[in-house]
């Protein structure tokens, strides 16, 4: 299981990289963390003429809080993700998914970045940028440019990231007051990737759920949104009523395909527990 | 029993030698290298102009091979040769997988390189020789291999029905059946009061060593000499079939196992790839290694455990089992594995089913057919999760028809550990067990009434919680009639040989091999008890066919008990003779001495008298003092072979408690326990880890583990991410006691315990699965049992 | 045609090494293959077993996830280093004393992992020291052992720091 021979170069500015990617187009794979790259290509499954290594360049290691929001550069790793007060603080969504993604030691390499940028369906981040709305910035020969979360997921690992395009950050706006923040997964092993899994932001106010956003992972070729399931719960109480009128809708929101962990069945069933379990977790903190 | 913290008791200072060290936790200083980074694996080791073989192996589970092109190969930089079946079929002979005491068994020759045909995803169909691992993986592409496609048979009850036959020469796709029926059985389940039924699937899975398969192999032209270095439980089977199958006579066939990691069966069965990467070193004339990557392994190593099996049981009514019935259908791989067969599982389920419970009337029917699926073979415990788990299932069963505790019901059933010798309706002897004894000891551990009340309370909450039992036989210390007597050349006997080094260091040599389980650790203990010296002055050496006695190797739970006992009486052989030297120079009777603590001291006094160093000295270097006609003998073997039982059976029983969460079907395994008898303990900590692994192991196949195949015959979750393994978090604390019926085969009284945990694990957790499901009338019968099996049987979905 | 090598400059252990590497060979291959540093293996070389475990300027990371040309200017340290500097001394006392391994072949990346919960997370419970070796795969053991060692080590270091307090 050796990786066919590539290419690699390690360019010290934006510029440089950026100047790669156009040089190299589809021919290139961007290596930051490399937690599911090398993975991929150690299992043969990608074999690129070249890796641009950007883990030198400058300036996308911070976590900066502004008045837009939390902005995370593309190469904060997992592990400085779990550890950052400034995350528990304002995106606890964020900081929830973390301990599930894999383990310890990929934790310790991979980066928000990398994750965003693969796009799998499956991994948690895609899911919370999905629920909050996040915004991407990505750099391009271009310039700079912003892209909403809803606009950025395509399709299987499909993103609105142009080949010749670097992702370089990602903003999550501040948790605000009224807002209650669940994530949950249900998986066979800790670490693992999930069989069903719940990115969800409410906004409660006077016992009344006044907004909801649910992305869900493991459940299409994208991170997925419920938008029927979330209307339903508009002005309602977490109540077990609610739940049980609005996890009816779901099914309009989702067709997952079955695969090696779970039937449709399976994952529709998985996906009304997690809601259920979300809008009880507002009872409790109400 | 363990408490968490408490480490279990060690020695360290030479008072215990007087106490020996039989039966002492001492912690196995040999590991203390492996901790270091310093192991010796087999992937490890360098050699003079070593090479790396790669396989291409076939995409398809059935293929005709029209025709291999390697031209291009041959070009690619760092390649050394490329070559096709045919071309190592001219140094390696086929080989067929039968033995002569499986009536009827039958399969396919079958080459080290496919020549003609491919009959499973991932069977070597042509081998790379190259500078390294990396040039010849890159050299892959670069083969052009044309292939017809056959029809594949994938689900077993195609095999049977053989509308498509793998192997039209044999006639039909069964590898071997089997049927057997007590005269009273047809009597007993017509007049039976209560008869329950159940079918139960066992989904095929796999060893997942952490060190792949891994062989490197040295041919030395000048002499027609092979040295292989093999991670395998058993060098001297590899020695003669290397020999026979390669053309070198079997004295000139050195095989030498470094650190094995891990092994469970795995490495114990012979792989085309390996045998093909020893004939290229002496095509080649050059070291060839080969190790397995994980991807390989998923294609390659056997596979094990893929059954359907109908069980009945038949009862009174006030509770007293009458007899079983059977009817289990098994699906290998297309070739049975050489040389041990692989009909050998599914003879154990037979052999084996309602092992613990009286009763007089069975009737058993056995079908091991073919399909092109990766090949199957002996897997730690061998047929025992089967047997246990529907055996167990069934009994359970029946305690829910009568309305009886299943706890009471098998109280009720298990056989009196008084009606010793016994013999089993499958013709099998027990020579003594403790059934009783140990559920005694069972319900006290585990506090049975105290998690029926926290079970009935939790149930009043809304919590499922259920409790599991297995009950079960173990087949250890096998004689020859597991294989010897069918033909294999593999041997029930194994050996030691003791020197007393001239410095009073013990050099102990063993038959028996060492893959993590602590053999070499117990050989010590006991070598070092018998003769008198003290553990850190015996040092053992195993797994090296030029080097040990003559032996078996490690398998069927043998080597404590067969490789210890021959350690043993050559202990006390080399104690006499040591005791003769210090006779002489002492010009005392040998009678007034003995040895203790590293030197020969009187006997009643305890006096000391000589060192051992200087019985050494003497005996090594001054023979010239001692009298004429007295030679001094320090080196001794003995041997030893278990004859009296076809098997030596140990028994225990293990408990589960697991907590089902009938939302999204997950089940969470609270807490396991076993009971184990195996006779006189040798060391209590190894022992019981490997009881502990071994009960883990079996938590594997009951809840995560499963090879899944397409209808094309394509294994689907070949990687670690997707076949699942028990990682530690889900995994449980395991509380472990014991019983002691030391068995009377031998003077050590030591019986095996390598496999037991496997074996009732599962049985155990599906029945605690079906305790919390009962409530909610939910009864699930498939392995591993996922969450969404559980939600299937709970009518979720 | 020749594949592209890079030089890198990396401390092994105690060692500075300079070497032009194989782009492609990741970083267990070139401690393997390059150096001799036999002691950190390969069981899936996907990332999901952990018996390739290193350290990389300090932080536990998967060997073969990590291109060896990533290390030029840090610092990896192995279980070999780890061993001889005596960091991991406790650990592997423990690991001996509980016969938290069998055939071993887990044991470097698993002292790793251990040696992260002592550096890290010394209040760990028996739940968290299971939660942080969950990404190394044992076979041998079935986790117990070694969820008893590293504990055993915790409450040592636990009740010496309380010494350190009264005294």
């Amino acid at each position: 299981m050796k990786a066919p021979a590539f290419d690699y170069v390690k360019p010290k500015s934006l510029n440089e990289a950026l100047g790669y990617l156009k040089q190299y187009g589809s021919g290139a794979q961007v290596l930051a963390g490399g937690q599911s790259l090398m993975a991929i290509m150690n299992l043969g499954l990608a074999m690129p003429e070249v890796l641009i290594d950007i883990t030198g360049l400058p300036g996308l290691t911070d976590i900066t809080v502004t008045e837009e929001g939390v902005r995370v550069g593309a190469l904060v790793t997992h592990a400085t993700l779990q550890h950052s007060p400034v995350i528990a603080k304002h995106v606890p969504l964020l900081w929830q998914c973390v301990p599930h993604v894999a383990h310890l030691a990929i934790r310790n390499a991979g980066t928000l970045g990398g994750s965003i940028a693969l796009a799998d369906p499956a991994a948690e981040y895609p899911a919370v940028v999905l629920a909050l709305q996040a915004t991407i910035t990505l750099q391009g020969p271009h310039g700079v440019r912003d892209v909403a979360a809803d606009d950025y997921f395509l399709g299987l690992y499909e993103t609105a990231r142009a080949e010749d395009e670097l992702l370089v950050a990602v903003t999550f706006p501040k948790v605000k007051d009224s807002e209650v923040m669940v994530f949950d997964e249900l998986t066979r092993r800790r670490g693992d990737y999930a069989l069903c899994g719940l990115a969800a932001a409410f906004d409660v106010s006077g016992g009344v759920i006044r907004a909801a956003r649910l992305a869900y992972l493991s459940m299409g070729d994208t991170p997925v949104l419920a938008p029927t399931a979330a209307a339903a719960l508009m002005g309602k109480a977490p109540s077990e009523e609610t739940i049980a009128a609005a996890e009816i809708a779901l099914i309009n929101d989702l067709s997952p395909r079955s695969d090696l962990h779970g039937s449709v069945n399976g994952k529709l069933h998985w996906a009304k527990v997690l809601f259920g379990r979300s809008v009880r977790q507002l009872g409790k903190s109400a | 029993m363990n408490a968490r913290m408490e480490l279990p008791a060690t020695t360290h200072d030479t008072t215990q030698v007087a106490n020996g060290y039989i039966g002492k936790s001492s912690p196995r200083t040999g590991s203390k290298r492996l901790l270091q980074g310093r192991g010796a694996y087999i992937d490890d080791m360098r050699l003079p102009r070593l090479s790396h073989v790669v396989f291409v192996r076939s995409p398809h589970a059935h293929a005709l091979i029209k025709s291999i092109d390697l031209s291009e190969v041959r070009k690619q930089t760092g390649v050394i040769g490329a070559f096709t079946g045919s071309e190592i079929a001219e140094y390696c002979t086929p080989w067929v997988g039968v033995l002569g005491h499986l009536k009827g068994i039958k399969s396919a020759p079958q080459h080290a390189v496919a020549i003609d045909r491919a009959c499973w995803q991932g069977e070597p169909v042509a081998a790379i020789v190259g500078q390294t691992r990396r040039q010849a993986e890159d050299a892959l592409q670069f083969v052009k291999i044309e292939y017809e496609l056959l029809p594949v048979i994938v689900e077993m009850a195609d095999a049977l029905k053989g509308d498509y036959v793998i192997h039209p020469e044999l006639g039909d796709n069964i590898c071997f059946q089997r049927e057997l029926k007590t005269d009273d059985f047809d009597e007993t389940f017509a007049q039976a009061d209560v008869i329950v039924e159940k079918t139960y699937t066992f989904a095929r899975h796999t060893g997942v060593t952490n060190e792949p398969r891994a062989v490197l192999a040295d041919y030395q032209p000048a002499d027609h000499s092979l040295t292989v270095y093999q991670a395998t439980q058993a060098p001297h089977m590899m020695q003669d079939i290397m020999s026979r199958h390669l053309g070198i006579p079997e004295s000139q066939v050195r095989i030498v196992c470094k650190d094995v990691g891990g092994s469970f069966g795995i490495k114990v069965h012979v792989y085309p790839d390996e045998m093909a990467t020893a004939a290229l070193s002496v095509m080649l004339k050059r070291p060839v290694k080969f190790m397995a990557d994980r991807i390989e392994s998923f294609l390659s190593d056997i596979h094990a455990r893929e059954h359907i099996a109908t069980v009945r049981m038949a009862c009174t009514k006030d509770g007293d089992i009458l007899g079983f019935d059977l009817d289990d259908l098994t699906g290998i791989g297309p070739y049975s594995v050489y040389p041990r067969t692989s009909g050998i599982e599914g003879n154990q389920v037979v052999n084996l089913t309602g092992g613990p419970y009286k009763h007089k009337a069975y009737r058993a029917k056995l079908q091991v057919v073919f399909t092109n699926k990766n090949v199957t073979c002996q897997y730690r415990a061998v047929g025992h999760p089967i047997a246990v788990a529907l055996t167990e299932g069934i009994v359970d069963e029946g305690a829910r028809a009568i309305g009886m505790d299943p706890a009471a019901f098998r109280r009720r059933n298990l056989i009196a550990d008084d009606a010793y010798p016994y013999t089993f309706p499958s013709g099998l002897k027990f020579e003594k067990l403790s059934h009783h004894q140990c559920l005694d000891k069972l319900m006290a551990l585990m506090d049975y009434d105290g998690l029926r009340a926290e079970q009935a309370a939790l149930r009043e909450k809304g919590i499922y919680r259920g409790i599991g039992l297995a009950a079960m036989i173990e087949v250890t210390n096998p004689s020859p009639a597991f294989y010897g007597v069918g033909g294999a050349r593999i041997s029930a006997q194994d050996g030691a040989t003791l020197r007393l080094d001239p410095g009073g260091m013990l050099n102990v040599l063993v038959s028996v091999t060492e893959q993590g389980q602590g053999t070499e650790a117990v050989f010590a203990q006991i070598a070092a008890t018998m003769v008198g010296v003290s553990l850190e002055n015996v040092r053992v050496i195993t797994g090296d066919t030029a080097v040990t006695p003559y032996g078996g190797g490690t398998w069927a739970s043998r080597g404590a008990g067969i490789g210890g006992e021959a350690v043993l009486q050559a202990a006390k052989a080399l104690k006499v003779n040591i005791l003769a030297v210090a006779a002489a120079v002492l010009e005392m009777d040998a009678a007034q001495l003995d040895v203790s603590g590293n030197a020969v001291v009187d006997k009643l006094t305890g006096v000391v008298r000589m060192p051992l160093s200087e019985v050494g000295r003497v005996a090594y270097f001054r023979p010239d003092t001692l009298p004429m006609d007295f030679q001094s003998e320090l080196t001794v073997t003995r041997h030893y072979t278990p004859r009296e039982y076809g098997f030596t059976f140990t028994n225990g029983i293990q408990a589960s408690y697991v907590e089902v969460d009938p939302e999204t079907g997950f089940v969470k395994l609270l807490k396991h326990w076993c009971v184990e008898d195996c006779g006189t303990i040798l060391n209590p900590m190894l022992v019981d880890e490997q009881l502990r692994g071994g009960v883990v192991q079996g938590l594997g196949g009951a809840l995560l583990e499963e090879c899944l195949y397409s209808p094309e015959g394509q294994m689907l979750n070949g990687s670690m991410a997707d076949y699942l393994v028990p990682m530690a978090f889900e995994m449980p604390d395991i509380e472990i006691a014991h019983v002691c019926t030391p068995t009377k085969t031998s003077e050590l009284g030591a019986k095996g315990a390598g496999e037991a945990g496997t074996a009732g694990a599962p049985g155990a957790v599906m029945n605690a699965v079906n305790d919390a499901l009962q409530p909610l009338n939910g009864n699930v019968v498939e392995q591993p049992i996922t969450p969404e099996r559980v939600l299937v049987a709970l009518g979720k979905i | 045609m020749s594949e592209k090598r890079c030089d890198i400059s990396v401390m092994v252990n105690a060692e500075r090494v300079e070497r032009p590497v194989l782009v492609r060979q990741h970083l267990v291959d070139f401690l393997r293959e390059e150096l001799d540093l036999t002691g950190s293996h390969l069981g899936c070389e996907h990332g999901v077993c952990g018996a390739c475990q290193v350290m990389v300027d300090g932080q536990v990371v998967r060997g073969c996830l990590t291109l060896a040309v990533q290390t030029d200017g840090k610092h990896v340290e192995t279980i070999e280093g780890l061993s001889e500097s005596g960091v991991l001394a406790d650990l592997q006392e423990a690991f001996l004393n509980h016969n938290a391994l069998q055939c071993g072949f887990c044991s470097s990346g698993m002292l790793l992992s251990a040696l992260n919960i002592v550096r890290h997370y010394p209040d760990a419970s028996r739940e968290d020291i299971r939660d942080h070796i969950s990404g190394n795969y044992c076979r041998c053991t079935g986790y117990q052992a070694i969820v008893n060692a590293i504990e055993s080590v915790l409450l040592k270091n636990r009740s010496a720091a309380v010494v350190g307090v009264s005294s």
